[in-house]
């Protein structure tokens, strides 16, 4: 991590022109750089930048005029957001109620297994992040897990283990 | 404004529109134990030590944000009340790594003290002995994680009287904990004023002052309630 940017106004990415940084500009500009808009503007920056590395943050803070330590902190309760670069694929398994009672539990063991990662962690060579939400709101369909961003249900433990590998070993 | 009756522990008491009835009882002279309430600074309910019972409510509320009103019954030292007291100090204290023995505020600390008032000889729950961190980059202050209880003293002391908003929590659950700026060394940070607030309003030893050894670092808090009184009513007493 890198503190450099926090004295100077704008991260040097912001001089060199990065597009990213003009499309958060044009989000947080819809919000009237409002301080109370900040999950909002957080939700944008992570859809653009795919993560929020200190250097944003700090770009952030400064734009909403609000306090490093309170963007920081509201970036990390929200399993949404992520402050470290994930994986290019993603697995969120949800442990909502209703998942859970129909053995979530086992699929994260399975998908741990499989990936060799710790749910919360990402592959070294960034090929997949394994994570867990708290309830996705698909309760009907239990247990559900969130596959690169598309919701599957009833779920089992062999479906978990080929979709992984999958990834894993090919790619896709 | 008007004045509100209630009864706190079958006592009568009356107290003004919009207090709480941790204020309403500490005026009357009834204790009511407490963890993240600081005078001074807002209260949010975090510790959960100052619950009491409410009428023939089934569900607890915690005085310290909890407004009086008319006709209100309070209870707040039942059997039930003092069991889950208790059962909150040993979770806390198997939380984190609260050795006292080394602690610089060994013997002036607000966990050891609310311990030793209900009677928590012992934890009935497995240590989870967790890996904290210590930051002793500040040049005059540090703090170690081992000893923070999650009170949120020091953000709002740092938020609401000081100004800079240096600290906040960050992550969620048991998993939180507490930063300074963008979860950057302590000294690093650009927003801190080396104020010393955040190290008198913390209730254990979490923040301490550098160079205090076991049990050396008595918190002032008189000092914050100087600051508190001269920035709120203009009267510098003490």
């Amino acid at each position: 991590m890198s503190f450099s940017a926090i004295d100077s106004a704008l991260p040097s990415s912001v001089m060199g022109g990065d597009s990213r940084y003009k499309l958060l500009e044009t989000a947080i500009k819809r919000h009237q750089s409002q301080s109370d808009a900040l999950i909002e503007v957080l939700h944008a920056a992570q859809e653009i930048f795919g993560y929020l590395d200190t250097d944003l943050l700090v770009h952030i803070s400064k734009n909403l005029k609000l306090p490093l330590s309170k963007v920081y902190g509201v970036a990390t309760f929200y399993h949404f957001f992520s402050v470290s670069p994930r994986g290019a694929h993603t697995c969120v398994i949800c442990m909502g109620t209703a998942c859970y009672t129909k053995g979530a539990r086992k699929l994260s063991a399975a998908a741990e297994k499989i990936s060799g990662l710790k749910v919360g962690e990402t592959a070294s060579d960034g090929s997949l992040s394994l994570m867990t939400a708290r309830c996705i709101g698909a309760c009907g369909i239990a247990p559900a897990i969130v596959m690169d961003g598309k919701v599957v249900g009833g779920q089992s433990e062999e479906m978990v283990t080929e979709q992984l590998k999958g990834w894993i070993e090919d790619g896709f | 404004m008007a004045v509100k009756t209630l009864t706190i522990d079958g006592r009568l008491v009356s107290a003004m529109e919009g207090q709480t009835v941790l204020e309403a009882a500490q005026e009357a002279g009834i204790h009511i134990p407490t963890l993240c309430h600081l005078d001074g600074v807002s209260d949010l309910g975090a510790c959960r030590m100052c619950l009491v019972e409410l009428g023939n409510s089934p569900k607890l509320q915690p005085a310290c944000v909890l407004k009086v009103a008319e006709g209100m019954e309070v209870r707040t030292n039942s059997d039930r009340l003092r069991k889950y007291r208790k059962m909150i100090v040993e979770l806390l204290l198997s939380e984190r790594n609260h050795v006292c023995s080394v602690c610089v505020s060994n013997g002036h600390c607000e966990l050891q003290d609310m311990a030793v008032e209900l009677g928590v000889d012992h934890s009935r729950f497995d240590y989870i002995y967790p890996v904290e961190r210590v930051d002793i980059t500040h040049q005059r202050f540090g703090v170690d994680h081992n000893r923070c209880i999650l009170c949120g003293r020091c953000v709002r002391v740092c938020d609401e009287v000081e100004g800079a908003h240096t600290w906040d929590m960050a992550g969620r659950g048991a998993k939180s904990f507490v930063i300074t700026d963008m979860n950057q060394p302590w000294g690093d940070s650009t927003s801190c004023t080396s104020c010393g607030k955040c190290v008198q309003a913390c209730p254990t030893g979490a923040i301490f002052q550098k160079g205090a050894t076991v049990g050396e670092m008595q918190k002032d808090r008189t000092r914050l309630e100087f600051i508190v009184t001269a920035r709120e009513k203009k009267q510098w007493i003490g």
